[in-house]
């Protein structure tokens, strides 16, 4: 391959200074205002779920491949995580209805081992027991993927979708086994792994000296997707969405249409099951009842709402949706009054009514969601260009994007 | 073997009302392409106006009011959601359906409170009665009956009323029915009116055996009903109905085994099976673009 120049233009410039100046600001927030408030519980979960939007993403909006398996591969990267790190002092309290884990080993407590319990030793065994646990999570993620893939990535749109979701709720049946309770918990919660609290930098009596615990959610999704636009900009990618956009003629240019798709459900995988275990550091508790189908459509309908092939959409759409499921929309929640007069309709639940009401008018009206197919970068570009090319990129974005889809048709 | 026959009859009467939600999954697929994900939801809503119903209304004024809300809420569901997508791609509309879905069993969260609702008994169907030995109730006897009536049915409407030549001609090729003069919209219409009324009769008989019913009772069922349609060949409905007898009997014969959890996960192995080796289903006319 040719050398070509490397240049950062201004609209990725900008991008990364924004994301850097997001993750700073979460850092100073998060030691000045109230650690407790909703907006931490909003930049963790968001973090998490832009993850596994964007490794949706890459399924659905990049390669074309219409799959529902999303939650079944965030269960198993949570258990994944979460066996892989219970430490075994308290394996027994967790396991207590099977009479001990019939797995006793933790990444953590091997690392103390060898760096010690106390001080440096127990930090440094911390983040490289959290690291390893997690890629374990996404390797198994992904091989699961794998083995689903030989038979499942024959099948075509819908018929793949309803394949992997039944492949989800066979893994969901699986892990809520009484036989391998042992190992799983059966129906019951796994706990006691290191959750982001535990990233909180406390002194020698407890107290929490410097809070982190919003930064390590972002950081680790941050370079996740990271590497999900690294790989979507490669050769790679570009093959990826050739076979979006055509399969025959994919096929035609000598891209190798089985091996492709099988290795673009592998990575997505990995990045679901990676996706899983922050969910469960966030969670604090895995159960395998929390992995439904309805959290597969809800990451989905994200997907959507940022516009089905832009990273960057799917990661501004779950923080919106989440701030707006999570925050800015519970007040709707509760009885309110505008002076003496009870306004109707405001009680428990009415925030999801009104919230699905949200989501089914950009379903139906804007149905290329916040940022279409286009990313961060391209906006603060265009706004330079406006000036010069007036409209004219505006209608073949909107062919090519009406071409692609109807490719599903026939 | 007392055992064995009462299984057996509780799995015919579950297929019997897997069979009804199935059809109309299979209808409206075989004419839209489109996985209606929302019909479970309406399955399940329609076991929701029963019970509001029911409670100020004597029972032979709340069944028929029931069925007719709920034919409604399958009409204006595929109005407001479907029709104006009626051009886009394909993707979009089961979007769509999905948004639907999520939005019915919010707005069940909402009415009900989040609470589990006693479903009403009705006093005839749910007597219990001995078959060979076995203690069942008549609503088990009937369900099979009343399926094969309501099938006999429709296949006499889709097989000899112009409404039924039309539906056939647009599953067989939208564009080209459209240009013979077939009016689309009244026959998707009348597709998904059909279907939400064999969906309430089903959530009749279905939720006499399940005594609650909550917002997310409709899912399962849904997706099972699904299963049966592809099994029997998606487009097909004795293949639906064929399909939903064996997944029903199947998943009642697995819950009185010890490996009860995987009597949902078995339905979808057998999805699994049959879309890779015969992906037509086992009723399935021609070879699609499924594979």
């Amino acid at each position: 391959m040719p050398k070509t120049k490397k240049k950062i233009d201004k609209g990725t410039l900008i991008t990364l200074c924004i994301i850097l100046g997001v993750m700073i600001l979460t850092v100073i927030l998060e030691n000045t205002i109230n650690a407790n408030s909703l907006l931490f519980t909003v930049i963790r979960k968001g973090a998490v779920y832009s993850l596994v939007a964007v490794s949706m993403n890459l399924l659905n909006g990049f390669t074309g491949l219409f799959s529902l398996g999303q939650a079944g591969f965030m269960l198993l990267g949570a258990y994944t995580y979460a066996i892989l790190t219970i430490p075994g002092g308290i394996r027994d309290t967790v396991y207590y209805l099977f009479q001990g884990s019939s797995f006793n080993f933790s990444f953590i407590d091997a690392f103390k081992s060898i760096f010690g319990e106390e001080g440096a030793g127990a930090t440094i065994s911390l983040i490289l027991g959290v690291i390893l646990a997690i890629i374990c999570a996404g390797i198994v993620a992904a091989i699961c993927a794998y083995l689903i893939g030989l038979p499942v990535l024959r099948l075509k749109s819908d018929y793949l979708a309803i394949a992997t979701l039944g492949f989800a709720e066979i893994l969901r049946a699986i892990f809520q086994w009484d036989k391998l309770g042992k190992v799983t918990n059966g129906a019951n919660a796994l706990r006691g792994y290191p959750t982001f609290a535990d990233f909180n930098i406390k002194d020698d009596i407890g107290r929490i000296v410097f809070r982190l615990s919003s930064f390590v959610p972002l950081l680790i999704a941050g370079i996740c997707i990271f590497v999900i636009v690294l790989l979507i900009n490669s050769s790679y990618g570009r093959a990826f969405k050739a076979i979006r956009d055509d399969e025959i003629a994919a096929e035609a240019m000598g891209i190798n249409l089985a091996k492709h798709k099988s290795l673009s459900f592998c990575i997505s995988s990995f990045f679901a099951g990676v996706g899983g275990a922050l969910f469960a550091m966030f969670a604090s508790t895995v159960q395998a009842k929390t992995f439904t189908s309805a959290m597969t459509y809800e990451i989905l309908l994200i997907v959507v709402i940022g516009g089905i092939g832009s990273v960057s959409g799917s990661c501004i759409a779950s923080f919106l949706y989440i701030a707006c499921s999570e925050w800015w929309l519970r007040f709707l929640d509760n009885t309110q009054y505008i002076g003496n007069y009870q306004i109707p309709l405001f009680r428990n639940g009415f925030r999801m009514v009104v919230f699905s009401i949200i989501i089914m008018i950009v379903v139906l009206f804007f149905r290329k969601g916040i940022m279409g197919d286009r990313e961060l970068p391209d906006i603060f570009r265009k706004k330079k260009k406006t000036v010069k090319t007036p409209d004219v990129q505006e209608e073949p974005e909107v062919n090519k994007m009406h071409r692609r889809l109807k490719d599903y048709d026939e | 073997m007392e055992f064995l026959v009462s299984q057996v009859l509780s799995g015919i009467s579950l297929g019997g009302q897997y069979a009804l939600i199935a059809i109309g999954y299979t209808m409206v697929y075989g004419i839209l392409r489109l996985i209606n994900f929302a019909h479970g939801d309406v399955f399940m809503v329609a076991g929701l106006f029963m019970i509001y119903l029911s409670a100020s209304l004597p029972i032979y004024l709340s069944i028929p009011l029931a069925i007719i809300m709920t034919v409604l809420l399958g009409f204006i569901i595929e109005r407001a959601a479907y029709k104006p997508l009626r051009t886009a791609p394909r993707m979009s509309v089961m979007i769509s359906a999905i948004g639907v879905s999520y939005l019915l069993q919010n707005l069940a969260l909402y009415a009900t409170g989040g609470q589990p609702k006693t479903y009403a008994s009705i006093p005839w169907i749910s007597k219990t009665i001995y078959i060979f030995g076995a203690p069942t109730r008549i609503v088990t006897v009937i369900t099979p009956i009343l399926v094969i009536v309501l099938v006999v049915l429709l296949s006499l409407l889709i097989n000899h009323t112009k409404i039924g030549i039309a539906m056939r001609a647009v599953a067989k090729d939208f564009e080209t029915s459209k240009l013979m003069g077939v009016k689309i919209n009244n026959v998707i219409s009348i597709t998904f009116i059909i279907g939400s009324f064999l969906a309430a009769v089903g959530s009749l008989l279905y939720f006499t055996n399940y005594p609650t019913v909550v917002p997310m009772s409709g899912a399962m069922p849904g997706l099972k009903a699904f299963v049966a349609a592809v099994f029997g060949g998606i487009g097909s409905v004795p293949g639906a109905v064929i399909g939903a007898f064996i997944i029903g009997i199947c998943e009642t014969l697995i819950k009185g085994t010890d490996y009860s959890v995987f009597s949902d996960a078995f339905t979808f192995a057998l999805l699994i099976v049959i879309l890779v080796v015969k992906p037509t289903g086992i009723f399935g006319e021609k070879a699609t673009d499924k594979v």
